[in-house]
């Protein structure tokens, strides 16, 4: 009887709220009866685990903010009091700052996933746009996040970065000025990108992270056979080859997380500066405006761009066309979905010319992360304008080579 | 309401128009909020000149001075290193500082205007760094030609002992020169006051009254 009664009032709760907000509708909607194909393989665990990078950063950046102080004379102290007098201030923070890079190593493998199996194509033009864009502002992210410690690297990697707007003829130095609120990087700067990096920016974020959602599930999530399963229903009204995201995947998504969790203890108790890589070693010694470090580098995330920029050399007595490379080097991005012409989706079916491009892209995308690391001499230079040239090829040579390849018969049902 | 009283036309007229009003209002709106981002008063009166004792500089030695939250670098040359400026002009992109930002007065081959003290903006006119100082002449790792310069870190440009830049480098300028001018001494002639004042017991002192003379 007590159990009864029980049932009675979870269902007249549930019962109370439908009628009042479209609760379990969304849940089926969006979990348990949204049908995702049932042949995801290992590249399908990134989207979910880049949501769950951005709780880890949510939750930690806010506990951060808690002893944080936003101020130049401060800030560089206030980060060494949460390493050494906060209770687990370390722990925080190094998962906070692998958290940074763990989620630039999870949203790369995602894009390369859609690199993969053509999952920018019609239709999810949109859900690219939006993926796009939450990588732009995940760079503003971590860019802004950066500056926070105040130190060597945080501060003229700041000053670089914003002078790239700097370039801009005519207007630059104005946009450049603007941006820093004051002549070089300092204290306004400091406080401004404060704000943006913990209020505007994620907020932003995780409005994306909506869209981008909304956008998939519209549409339906491609799969790596780049077969329709909607084409397929049962009857039902279900498709044949869909099975649904919770529990099927939710529960296989919660292995991914645990793998993820595996690797992550082991960098952040074991390795949180990564040798360097995810914490620069110039960076605990306190910003000074008077001397750049003999060696600077973005962090890991943003080599390949930056080897890009350094790759062109100036014209006419302008920076410029650099700056203008390194910005169409990410742009170029968004329009991959109208550079693609090839009837198929999916790699399987593909032929051997976009197989070529593809892997030719992945190399000389890594090759131009490790030059941005190194320093600049004459023979890695032009190892980078090699590389340059093949990354913008890969893109603008797209409609031609994916057009001319010849590709296998896609089959009407996924393969097992 | 019945049908018969709309006037779509109207109703269109008066949406586009609130709809256009609102957008001037936003506009106008937006002049704050991006104006409220650009150098405050404090930022821009913040750029006052700045002195350096330069009396015990030694030859090839710089000296570092903050101007304007700048580097600015202060180097006495020697007469070998302004020797060895005129050989390296082939190599350079602006010999003459023409697209360069410096003074009228120091618009030379030194640059200066005392010939062997070079006044620089030490950054970089690529993307900002602050080159370093590298006087020494071929080290390995800037090539067997390099005679004394400055070096960037971030983008590899180079510059000569005038900060003058070479050619094909990514900055596109010859380092800046600010403006300045040389004083005879410090100007600080006279050491603190100090002021008039008297015990009163060992542990209480007043500022203000003479000793009195016993």
């Amino acid at each position: 009887m007590a159990g009864n009664t029980a049932d009675k009032w979870q269902g007249g709760l549930l019962g109370w709220i439908d009628a009042r907000f479209p609760l379990s509708s969304m849940w089926n909607e969006h979990l348990a009866k949204y049908y995702a194909p049932k042949n995801f393989n290992f590249w399908y665990y990134f989207g979910s685990l880049a949501l769950f990078v951005l709780v880890i950063q949510i939750v930690t950046g806010i506990w951060l903010t808690m002893n944080y102080k936003p101020d130049a004379e401060l800030a560089f102290n206030s980060v060494e009091y949460i390493m050494r007098d906060v209770n687990w201030g370390w722990l925080i923070r190094y998962m906070h700052s692998t958290g940074a890079s763990a989620f630039f190593i999870v949203v790369y493998l995602h894009m390369f996933r859609a690199l993969l199996y053509g999952s920018y194509q019609k239709p999810r033009e949109l859900i690219w746009i939006f993926g796009m864009i939450i990588y732009v502002c995940l760079m503003a992210e971590a860019f802004m996040g950066y500056l926070l410690p105040w130190g060597q690297m945080s501060y003229w990697g700041a000053q670089v970065i914003i002078n790239l707007f700097g370039a801009i003829p005519y207007i630059g130095e104005g946009i450049a000025e603007w941006i820093r609120g004051d002549y070089v990087v300092a204290d306004a700067t400091l406080n401004r990108f404060f704000a943006f990096h913990v209020i505007a920016v994620p907020i932003v974020l995780l409005a994306l992270v909506v869209l981008h959602l909304l956008a998939l599930h519209e549409v339906g999530s491609n799969n790596p056979d780049g077969v329709e399963i909607k084409k397929n229903k049962g009857p039902d009204g279900n498709p044949v080859d869909g099975i649904p995201f919770h529990p099927y995947y939710t529960v296989k998504d919660i292995v991914g997380v645990i793998v993820f969790l595996i690797f992550f203890s082991i960098v952040v108790f074991f390795m949180p500066e990564m040798g360097g890589y995810f914490l620069e070693h110039n960076n605990f010694i306190p910003a000074d405006p008077l001397k750049t470090p003999e060696h600077i580098a973005p962090l890991w995330f943003f080599t390949p761009f930056y080897a890009i920029l350094r790759a062109i050399p100036s014209l006419g007595g302008s920076s410029f066309p650099g700056v203008l490379a390194m910005g169409v080097s990410i742009v170029v991005l968004f329009f991959l979905p109208w550079l693609d012409r090839s009837p198929v989706k999916s790699i399987r079916y593909r032929g051997t010319l976009y197989k070529v491009w593809l892997a030719l892209f992945v190399i000389s995308f890594v090759i131009l992360g490790w030059l941005g690391m190194e320093q600049p001499t004459t023979l890695y230079t032009w190892i980078a304008r090699i590389c340059t040239v093949i990354y913008f090829a890969f893109f603008f040579l797209m409609p031609i080579y994916t057009k001319m390849d010849k590709t296998k018969p896609v089959p009407d049902r996924v393969t097992s | 309401m019945s049908g018969d009283d709309t006037n779509p036309a109207r109703r269109r007229f008066l949406t586009q128009a609130t709809t256009a009003i609102g957008a001037v209002g936003v506009g106008f709106l937006l002049v704050p909020f991006i104006s409220s981002m650009a150098p405050s008063a404090k930022a821009r009166a913040a750029g006052a000149p700045v002195r350096a004792d330069i009396s015990k500089l030694e030859p090839g030695q710089m000296i570092r001075v903050e101007w304007r939250g700048k580097p600015v670098w202060i180097v006495k040359r020697t007469r070998e290193i302004l020797d060895k400026l005129a050989e390296i002009e082939p190599v350079l992109a602006d010999v003459t500082s023409e697209i360069s930002d410096q003074p009228e007065y120091a618009k030379n081959p030194e640059r200066s205007i005392k010939p062997e003290i070079l006044v620089l903006v030490g950054i970089c006119t690529h993307l900002g760094c602050s080159p370093t100082y590298r006087p020494d002449v071929a080290p390995i790792d800037l090539g067997a030609d390099w005679q004394g310069g400055f070096f960037c870190p971030c983008h590899g440009s180079k510059f000569d002992m005038s900060g003058r830049v070479f050619k094909s480098m990514p900055a596109p300028k010859n380092l800046p020169v600010p403006p300045y001018r040389f004083f005879k001494s410090m100007p600080a002639p006279k050491n603190l006051p100090v002021p008039p004042y008297r015990f009163i017991t060992d542990a209480v002192i007043v500022i203000g009254e003479d000793q009195e003379v016993a």
